[in-house]
């Protein structure tokens, strides 16, 4: 670990300063994946800028009609957000499956997608519940949804210049929720084998007005499977909608095979998530009618 | 792995007293409280943050000091396990540990026990499920965990009772 400098810059244009003048520097935020690199020997950058003391990239905020959630806030900071946690519950599901108690201390959700891994539990909840990143360049801001910021294994759209700053939410409507759901052959402390994030709206009939289906760990990125989404609108969420969603998440998966299991095992489990998510986040929809 | 010459002065308040000490830009605070600051009862384990043997509180929040640069504790406040016992007086979890036989080799233990602290600091009456969860990224080779977590609920009772009484 040669690292010859740390910096803290305390504002957007001192950090972007700094980053613009250095291509062998690396944004920390939690260092849960920054620090495992360098030890590692997978990363080995001259400069780190610590992104902690920028106020904006710390954010938490819920007004009206988004959520807003600062690229470095920590997993443990959104989960006791308490209106993030009940607005978006299958967020904070996915949040709280990362690590240990001391990851969730310091990795954000911000890390978590820049990291691109396939199998990152907090990008297919991002996904359903259709967040947006708001990027800062020395060009200027530019908005992507999370779907689209990733590029492949470990890659995302970020320029050399960029910066991830936010992730910003819609906030969710009146009969909409989400879960988050993973399959690891350990209950803590593992790897998804694969994951869903899913978000229901429901009107007071029961009937789904919008839905979106996102999988993870079966493909080189995590995926927004669009026809899962369209085969449960218009539904009240009967077996025979809920099953082609299914259908279209399986053959949405291209999973590889490794020591966690099987192409085939995994394309199945999805699947089998997928189901569940689906009636979890309606159930939680009923519960909130009810309450 | 070359040593820069660049180390940088920070200033933090380490089990309640302000220090000054010097820290390389890469360097974590794992190895900063072991080797500048010879607080030695924090221990590394994996130094990839999987064991959970050198976990600390930053500004009462629980880390694994591997995965912190010492630079980063700037100006914050940083509890290790030299910080827990009062003087003599050890913690209930300490003591605890101790009448249930939760520790062998040890090394597991200071990290479990700054784990377990701040988890009562936080919930006062956790369940089993709940202490299990907590204590995930603390792993012990030696106890089984089955003594930990039976001696960090019954701290939990003493200290509950400790506070009505
Ligand atoms: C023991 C352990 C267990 C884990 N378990 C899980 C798990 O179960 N599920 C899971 O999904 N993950 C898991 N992880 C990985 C997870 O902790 C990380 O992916 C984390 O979310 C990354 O966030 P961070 O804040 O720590 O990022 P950092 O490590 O600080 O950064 C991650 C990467 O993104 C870059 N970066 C960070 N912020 C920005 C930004 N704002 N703009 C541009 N680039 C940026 C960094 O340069 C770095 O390359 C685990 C990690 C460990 C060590
Ligand atoms: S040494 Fe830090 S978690 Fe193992
Ligand atoms: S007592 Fe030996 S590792 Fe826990």
């Amino acid at each position: 670990m040669a690292v010859q400098e740390f910096v803290a810059p305390k504002s957007l244009p001192e950090a972007q300063g700094i980053f613009a003048n250095d291509g062998s520097a690396s944004w920390l935020a939690g260092g849960t994946d920054l620090l495992v690199g360098m030890r590692l020997g997978m990363r080995d950058p001259s400069r780190i800028i610590d992104l902690k003391q920028i106020p904006e990239l710390m954010a938490l905020e819920v007004s009206d009609d988004s959520i807003l959630i600062g690229a470095a806030a920590s997993a443990y900071d959104i989960l006791h957000n308490s209106e993030i946690g009940s607005l978006c519950p299958g967020l904070a599901d996915a949040l709280d499956l990362i690590g240990s108690t001391q990851i969730q201390g310091r990795c954000s959700a911000g890390g978590n997608l820049c990291n691109a891994s396939p199998a990152a539990d907090s990008i297919p909840a991002l996904i359903a519940n259709g967040a947006v990143c708001r990027i800062l360049g020395s060009s200027g801001e530019r908005l992507l949804p999370v779907e689209d910021f990733l590029v492949g294994p470990g890659k995302n759209a970020l320029k050399a210049d960029e910066l991830l700053v936010q992730l910003v939410l819609p906030k969710p409507m009146l009969g909409t929720s989400d879960a988050y759901l993973r399959l690891t052959p350990r209950t803590e402390m593992d790897i998804a084998v694969a994951g869903t994030g899913v978000s229901i709206t429901l009107d007071t009939a029961g009937v789904c007005t919008a839905a979106r289906v996102a999988i993870g760990a079966v493909a080189p990125t995590a995926l927004l499977v669009e026809a899962a989404g369209q085969a449960l609108v218009g539904s009240k969420l009967e077996d025979e909608a809920i099953d082609s969603a299914v259908t279209a998440v399986r053959a949405a998966a291209s999973p590889i095979s490794d020591k966690r299991g099987s192409a085939q095992y995994r394309t199945h489990v999805v699947g089998v998530l997928v189901k569940r998510a689906i009636q979890r986040a309606q159930a939680r929809i009923n519960a909130g009618a009810k309450a | 792995m070359s040593t820069p010459l660049n180390k940088l002065p920070i200033q933090a308040v380490i089990n309640g007293e302000p220090k000054m000490f010097l820290a390389a830009p890469g360097q974590v605070l794992a190895d900063v409280l072991r080797d500048e600051l010879e607080l030695i009862g924090t221990k590394i384990g994996c130094n990839t943050g999987d064991c959970g043997a050198c976990s600390v509180l930053v500004n009462d929040r629980l880390v694994c000091s591997c995965l912190v640069l010492a630079a980063e504790v700037e100006g914050q406040s940083v509890q290790t396990i030299e910080g827990i016992a009062d003087g003599a007086v050890l913690h209930p979890v300490q003591q605890k540990l101790l009448e249930h036989g939760g520790l062998q080799c040890g090394v597991c233990t200071p990290g479990v026990v700054v784990a377990a602290k701040a988890l009562l600091d936080s919930n006062p009456n956790p369940t089993e499920e709940e202490a299990r969860y907590w204590l995930a990224g603390n792993l012990c080779r030696c106890t089984g965990y089955d003594k930990i977590i039976h001696a960090v609920l019954d701290a939990a009772e003493a200290i509950r009772e400790g506070a009505a009484s």
